[in-house]
C-alpha cells in the first residue's frame, strides 16, 4: 500500500509533502479518510449533525460514541504492546468489572451500596486482574500471551459464577451516564476518554515513563542492565491496561444497562489489538502510538458502521475485518516490501 | 529427545488423583462407561490437541483452529444438505480445505516474517466470518453415513467407543510416531529449540514451518468432521473459544510454550484432565459449571509456574 506512495514520493513531490507520507499517522489517517469518503458519496446524510435538547446527533457522534469503549481498551493495549507483551485478557475483564459494579448496585431503583463505591470495587477487581498479570509476566517471566491467557479463560468463569449466568439488570438511574450520559452537548463517554487519554499523553511525553517503555519494548535487557526498573514499568502497564479495559466494562454495562457477564467484551481484546496494529504501532515492540491507536478504534467501528449501514449483511463484518488485518500485516511486513519492490524493478 | 521437565507425569499422576478420588467421593464415576465418554465426548478437542502440539512445540501458535472446526461443520453441512455432494467426498474436500488453509497462514508467517499470533487471529475472524456467509442458521445433517457414524457403538473392554474416538486414537498413534520418529518431527523440535540454529543446520525450516501450521488446519478440519458426526449439524458458532481448550490441554499436557520441549501424547492426558473436570462438576451437580472455566484456568497457572520454576532451576544449574 505504502511502497508505491513513498517511491512517487521520492520521485517527484516536495520533500514536505514526501515526510507527510512517511509520517507514522499517514497510513491509519488514509485509512479513515477512504472510509468516510465512502460513507459520503454512498450513504446520504452521513455527514448532517443535528442539535435535539442541546446534544448533539448524528452518524459521526453516534460512531465516537460507540468506539469509546474499544478506545479505551486500545489505549490500555498501546503501553502493552509497546513493552513487546500482550493482553488476550481485556475482555474477560471487561465481563468482570461491569458484572461486580452492577452486582453492588443491586436490581433496585436504589443503590444497594452507593454508585461510587460499586464503581471503586470494580475499578479494584481491574487494578487486581492487571496485577496479576504484571506479575506473572515480569516476575515469573511466562510469555504475556500464556500469562493473560489464565485470566482470560478463568476472569470470564468467575464473573459468570457471581452471576450465575444471568444478565443483571441495572435501573438505578445515576449509574447510565457513564455509558448514555451528556455532557457540554456531546456523550459523556467522550470526555473519559478524552480524560484518560489526555492522563496518560501527560505521562508519556511530560515525563521520562515513554522512553522508558519503549526501552523496555526494543530490549528488555539492556534497558534493565541500563537500569530501568523492567518489572515495576511491565506491572504497570498491565496495570495501567486493566484499568482501561475496566473503565471500558463500566462504560459498557452502564450503556447496557446491565451486566452480561456472558457476552460482555468477548473479543474486545482481538478488536483491541486490531485498533493497536491498524494505528501503526508493531507487535515487536518499541515504538508506539497514542493517537494511532485512537484512530485504529475509529477504523475499525466506521468499518462497523458502514458496512451495517450499506445494507451488506453483518455477516460479512468479520471477513472484511480479517481481510483487512492481513492487509495490515503485510503492509508491515520488510520481507513484503522486499518482494514488492523487487517486482516493480523487474 | 530428552526433556528436563516432568510435567508430563504431573499430568497423568494428576489424572489418576482426579479420579482417584472422585471415584471415591462418587460412586459410579469409575466406570468403565464413564471413562469411556471422556474419550468419546472429547474426540475432537484431542485432534484438534494434537494439531496444536506441533504448532506450539515449533514455537508458534494457532488461534483459527475452533473457527476452522465450524467452518468445517458448515461447509459439510452446506454441500451434503443443499448441494447432495457424497459424503466422501465432502470428508475429502474439507480435510484438503483445512490443510490449505492452515498452510496458507504458515506461509505467511513464515515466508513475510508476520507474528503467528496476529496471523492466526486474522485466520479466526476469516474462517467464523466465512461460516456466517454459507449461512447464518444451523444446518441440520441427515446423511445416512453421518447418522451411522454418530450411533455406532464399538463395543470395548465391556463398554462402547464411537468411531470418532477410535479415529482420534489413530490420529494420536500417527502424530506421535510423525513427532517423535520422523525426520519432520525432529524438524519441529529443532525449530521451537532455536530456529536460527535449526537454520544453520541446514533443516528445512520453511517447509517444516508451513507443514505444521497446514497439519494444525488438518487436524481443525478433521475435528470439524468428527465434531459434525456428533453433532450431526453445522453451525457457525459451533466450538466457539475451543481454540482455548486446545492450547490449553497441550499446556496442561506438559508441552512449554516457549516451545521445544514436549511429548505429542500429552495432548492425551492433557485433554483428559479437562474432560474429568468437566465429569466430576457434572457428578457433583451442586456446582455450578462455570467452575469448569476456574478450574481450567487455576491448572493453567499452576502448569505454568511449575514449568517456569523448572526452567529458571535448570538454567540455574546450567551456569553452576
Amino acid at each position: 500500500m505504502a511502497a508505491p506512495a513513498q517511491a512517487a514520493a521520492r520521485d517527484d513531490a516536495t520533500p514536505a509533502l514526501a515526510a507527510l507520507l512517511r509520517h507514522s499517522l499517514f497510513r491509519p489517517l488514509a485509512a479513515l479518510a477512504v472510509l468516510l469518503l465512502i460513507d459520503l458519496v454512498a450513504i446520504p446524510g452521513f455527514f448532517h449533525l443535528s442539535i435535539k435538547d442541546g446534544h448533539l446527533y448524528g452518524s459521526l457522534v453516534d460512531i465516537v460514541n460507540r468506539a469509546a469503549p474499544l478506545m479505551l481498551a486500545a489505549l490500555g493495549m498501546t503501553l502493552v504492546i509497546a513493552t513487546r507483551g500482550i493482553d488476550i485478557s481485556v475482555g474477560a475483564v471487561v465481563a468482570l468489572s461491569g458484572t461486580v459494579a452492577a452486582m453492588l448496585i443491586g436490581g433496585g431503583p436504589q443503590a444497594e451500596l452507593p454508585l461510587i463505591w460499586a464503581m471503586a470495587a470494580a475499578m479494584g477487581a481491574s487494578l487486581l486482574c492487571g496485577l496479576w498479570n504484571g506479575v506473572l509476566v515480569s516476575a515469573l517471566g511466562l510469555q504475556p500471551i500464556v500469562a493473560t491467557l489464565i485470566l482470560m479463560v478463568a476472569g470470564r468463569g468467575l464473573a459468570q459464577l457471581l452471576t450465575d449466568g444471568q444478565i443483571v439488570t441495572v435501573y438505578y438511574e445515576p449509574f447510565f451516564f457513564l455509558g448514555g450520559g451528556y455532557f457540554a452537548g456531546l456523550p459523556f463517554s467522550l470526555t473519559v476518554v478524552a480524560l484518560v487519554f489526555a492522563v496518560i499523553a501527560l505521562m508519556m511525553r511530560k515525563t521520562a515513563l515513554g522512553l522508558f517503555i519503549q526501552a523496555v519494548g526494543i530490549n528488555p535487557v539492556a534497558a534493565r542492565l541500563a537500569g530501568l526498573k523492567t518489572a515495576s514499568l511491565i506491572i504497570f502497564v498491565y496495570v495501567f491496561c486493566a484499568a482501561c479495559a475496566g473503565l471500558a466494562g463500566l462504560m459498557i454495562s452502564s450503556n447496557i444497562k446491565s451486566a452480561d457477564a456472558n457476552n460482555a467484551g468477548l473479543l474486545l481484546e482481538l478488536d483491541a489489538i486490531l485498533a493497536v496494529t491498524l494505528g501503526g504501532t508493531s507487535l515487536a515492540g518499541g515504538k508506539f502510538s497514542l493517537v494511532g491507536s485512537v484512530i485504529g478504534a475509529l477504523i475499525i467501528q466506521t468499518l462497523t458502521y458502514t458496512i451495517y449501514s450499506l445494507g451488506v449483511p453483518p455477516e460479512v463484518n468479520m471477513v472484511v475485518k480479517s481481510v483487512v488485518v492481513f492487509l495490515v500485516c503485510l503492509s508491515q511486513s520488510a520481507e513484503f516490501k522486499k518482494m514488492f519492490s523487487r517486482a516493480r524493478a523487474a | 529427545m530428552k526433556s528436563p521437565y516432568f510435567t508430563p507425569l504431573v499430568t497423568v499422576v494428576l489424572l489418576f488423583a482426579m479420579l482417584g478420588i472422585g471415584g471415591a467421593v462418587y460412586p459410579g464415576l469409575l466406570s468403565v462407561q464413564v471413562i469411556l465418554n471422556l474419550l468419546i465426548d472429547n474426540a475432537f478437542l484431542l485432534v484438534l490437541a494434537i494439531g496444536m502440539s506441533f504448532v506450539i512445540l515449533s514455537g508458534g501458535i494457532d488461534l483459527s483452529v475452533g473457527s476452522v472446526l465450524a467452518l468445517a461443520t458448515m461447509i459439510s453441512a452446506w454441500l451434503l444438505q443443499v448441494a447432495h455432494w457424497p459424503p466422501q467426498a465432502v470428508i475429502a474436500l474439507v480435510l484438503v480445505l483445512g490443510a490449505l488453509f492452515g498452510g496458507g497462514m504458515g506461509a505467511m508467517i513464515h515466508y513475510f516474517k508476520l507474528q503467528p499470533f496476529i496471523v492466526t487471529l486474522a485466520g479466526m475472524f476469516l474462517a467464523r466470518g466465512l461460516c456466517y456467509l454459507i449461512s447464518i442458521n444451523s444446518i441440520t445433517i441427515d446423511d445416512p453415513l453421518y447418522l451411522a457414524m454418530s450411533q455406532t457403538q464399538l463395543g470395548f473392554l465391556g463398554g462402547f467407543v464411537s468411531p470418532s474416538a477410535l479415529i482420534a486414537l489413530l490420529m494420536l498413534a500417527l502424530a506421535i510416531f510423525l513427532g517423535h520418529f520422523t525426520a519432520f518431527g525432529r524438524g519441529v523440535y529443532a525449530i521451537g529449540g532455536n530456529e536460527q540454529s535449526a537454520l544453520m543446520m541446514g533443516l528445512p525450516v520453511a517447509r517444516t514451518k508451513v507443514l505444521v501450521y497446514a497439519f494444525s488446519g488438518f487436524c481443525a478440519a478433521l475435528a470439524g468432521v468428527l465434531f459434525s458426526f456428533y453433532m450431526l449439524s453445522g453451525y457457525g458458532l459451533h466450538a466457539q473459544g475451543t481454540e482455548l481448550d486446545a492450547i490449553a490441554a497441550v499446556v496442561i499436557g506438559g508441552t512449554l510454550l516457549s516451545g521445544g520441549y514436549g511429548y505429542v501424547a500429552g495432548a492425551l492426558s492433557g485433554v483428559l484432565v479437562l474432560g474429568t473436570i468437566q465429569t466430576l462438576i457434572a457428578f457433583d451437580g451442586t456446582l455450578s459449571s462455570w467452575w469448569t472455566k476456574i478450574v481450567i484456568g487455576a491448572l493453567l497457572f499452576v502448569f505454568c509456574v511449575v514449568q517456569r520454576l523448572m526452567a529458571m532451576g535448570a538454567a540455574r544449574r546450567a551456569a553452576a
